[in-house]
């Protein structure tokens, strides 16, 4: 049962990874990464995480992409124009895209096995689980990612309100 | 891991629940719009529907039939395929979250014990959560892709909205949570069983209230459609059985909150039983229904009785009220919660 | 543990269907008579003027960034929310410290004026 709706929902997210960087529209781009999150918060759901694939949905597809569709609406961005064909992205872009496809490829095919599927039913990543593991042995960098955040807050409100 | 044998029976009965839950919810929402309509006309001294049937009975559907064969005006200069996405992508997360709503304990039919719920998630409140934030994208995309100043300006605003409420909607529930230790609804409800947890969380309740009627862009938050200043707010282009999705999905949504806030706050299906066991098992359906349907008349009740907020008041009620007090009730709760169980 | 998340997906499927459905229905069956008038954007009767995307006050996109960062927020209360009881003390000094620092930006964005929208 989570073989084939591994590769359903991994075709769905490679067919929209593609739509994002094809799309001439911003906006359809932006859907398409809303797609392409959706269907990875699937995939972490077939692993058994169940509590980050809601999560990636409620702070990626629900908050972070709200963020990048009002901006694409603040700037009125319509379709891309293609630029000059830039000399940097011929001369490293296509060797380096190569040297990935290739590590990409070399660790598929040497360490895959068929036991990857069976995860799923025996790994627990419900919300209690999470919760134990974060407020008992990862405490610090919990806190730590309040002074983050705080940093972050401060930073959006600098950007936005120079004159202030 | 369900067996390669009982498969097929989850997924027959899997959408035979789904198939009578839609069936349900499509009928209570054309009642609630009835429902509305005469609440509102009687508050304000009309008679309302009057002349589809008797009391208007039939006038949900007369309106359905009237939006079917109603012209669909697609304007120029829209963005096709956004345009039609936007109704589309509301109506389906509408319908979606009612699926982890416990609406009863369970029944036995031919020796299976069938539980009164689509599923039960032990991330139910969170998916529920999930679905909502990703509600933001019906309304920010119709007012977008209508190419036009008003639906553009509802769209934009309502999203505004939409997101800030979300917040105090999270964080109300979350002390729910730290009373009941769970993210399943059913837990939750099954919590109660000795005291419903509006005794425990009155101010808890009261945030999550008015956040859920902020979140569903109901009087006195319904600046989106504010007609005064935004005609129809972000569906102004829509026409046809496309505005009547965002219609459905807004009724959809204060159903969903609704159910949320039962079981969330009023024991859910919890109530009174007695009788043979078939009326044993129905009975908490009822009680279900009951309080969901007090609620909804809350909602049309305030509709009916208060006026709409500025948009500033209601971003910066929002933000400054509702935030801090929704973050300070989880902390008083969790050193109640703290302070008990020592 | 996965086939209570199969229901959903069933669920999604019946909703998306009727949806088309409902919407393919309405396009086959409602008339049409378009006209230059009936397909220009609305604008209270007035010939529309101008273009209807424009740019937009910055506060909107404000309003973005603090949401994302408090959604952070939030989702991290609902796992201490769940293991709460059984964490005690220890969790809410962990928790009461964590909002506290929030606290201090939610102060600084107030105090800049960021939650004021009548200016």
């Amino acid at each position: 049962m989570i073989a084939p709706l591994f590769y359903i929902f991994a075709g769905l997210a490679i067919v929209a990874a593609l739509s994002v960087v094809l799309q001439r529209t911003p906006v359809y781009s932006a859907l398409s990464l809303i797609l392409v999150l959706c269907s990875l918060a699937v995939i972490y759901l077939l692993l058994g995480a169940q509590f980050l694939a809601v999560i990636q949905v409620i702070v990626y597809a629900g908050a972070i992409m709200v963020l990048f569709v009002f901006v694409i609406m603040l700037l009125n961005a319509r379709q891309e124009s293609p630029t000059d064909h830039s000399l940097f992205a011929r001369r490293l872009g296509l060797p380096l895209l190569a040297v990935f496809l290739a590590e990409v490829i070399f660790v598929v095919v040497g360490h895959f096995s068929g036991t990857v599927f069976a995860a799923g039913a025996t790994f627990d990543g419900g919300p209690g689980a999470v919760g134990g593991l974060l407020f008992r042995n990862y405490v610090l960098p919990f806190e730590v990612t309040s002074i983050l955040i705080l940093v972050a807050v401060m930073g959006a409100v600098v950007l936005a309100k120079k004159q202030l | 891991m369900a067996t390669h044998s009982d498969l097929p029976l989850l997924l027959l009965m899997t959408l035979a629940k789904v198939v009578v839950v839609l069936g349900v919810l499509l009928t209570a929402i054309a009642y609630i719009v009835w429902m509305e309509r005469k609440v509102v006309a009687h508050i304000q001294s009309r008679w309302g529907p009057y002349l589809v049937g008797p009391h208007g009975l039939l006038q949900p559907l007369a309106d359905a039939l009237k939006f079917l064969f109603k012209e669909d005006i697609v304007p120029d200069e829209v963005d096709r395929p956004i345009f039609w996405l936007a109704p589309l992508l509301a109506f389906t997360l509408a319908f979606l979250s009612i699926s982890v709503i416990p609406f009863g304990e369970s029944i036995t039919i031919a020796g299976h014990t069938i539980p009164l719920q689509i599923t039960d998630l032990n991330v139910g409140l969170l998916f529920v959560l999930a679905v909502t934030s990703l509600g933001v994208y019906g309304v920010a995309l119709a007012g977008w892709s209508s190419n036009s100043k008003f639906p553009l300006f509802g769209g934009l605003r309502s999203s505004a909205q939409l997101i800030s409420y979300e917040l105090s909607l999270g964080l109300a529930v979350v002390s729910v949570v730290l009373i009941a230790g769970s993210l399943s609804l059913r837990e939750i409800v099954e919590q109660q069983r000795g005291l419903w947890n509006i005794c425990k969380q009155p101010l808890g309740f009261l945030l999550y209230f008015t956040a859920a009627v902020a979140e569903t862009n109901r009087t006195p938050f319904d600046l989106p459609e504010a007609e005064a200043e935004l005609v129809g707010g972000y569906h102004t282009e829509y026409s046809s059985f496309k505005f009547a999705m965002f219609f459905m999905a807004e009724y959809a949504n204060m159903v969903t909150v609704s159910c949320l806030a039962t079981s969330l706050f009023f024991g859910g299906w919890l109530g009174p039983v007695f009788g043979p066991p078939l009326v044993r098992s129905l009975l908490p359906v009822l009680w279900f229904a009951l309080k969901v349907l007090a609620f909804l008349f809350v909602y049309i009740w305030i509709r009916g009785t208060l006026p709409r907020f500025r948009y500033d008041q209601l971003m910066g009620f929002g933000w400054r009220v509702m935030l801090p007090v929704a973050l300070l009730n989880v902390l008083g709760t969790s050193l109640i919660v703290a302070w008990r169980s020592v | 543990m996965l086939e209570a998340y199969l229901p959903v997906l069933v669920h999604f499927l019946v909703v998306l269907a009727l949806g088309l459905i409902i919407l393919g229905l309405s396009a086959w069956v409602g008339v049409k008579r378009p006209s230059p008038e009936k397909l220009a954007p609305y604008e209270c009767g007035m010939p529309p003027v101008g273009d209807a995307r424009e740019r937009f006050s910055i506060s909107f996109y404000l309003v973005g960034m603090l949401f994302i960062l408090f959604d952070v927020e939030v989702a991290f209360l609902f796992p201490w929310a769940v293991v709460y009881k059984s964490l005690k003390w220890p969790g809410f000094l962990e928790m009461f410290l964590y909002i506290a620092i929030l606290l201090a930006g939610y102060l600084y964005i107030w105090k800049k004026g960021a939650l004021d929208w009548s200016r």
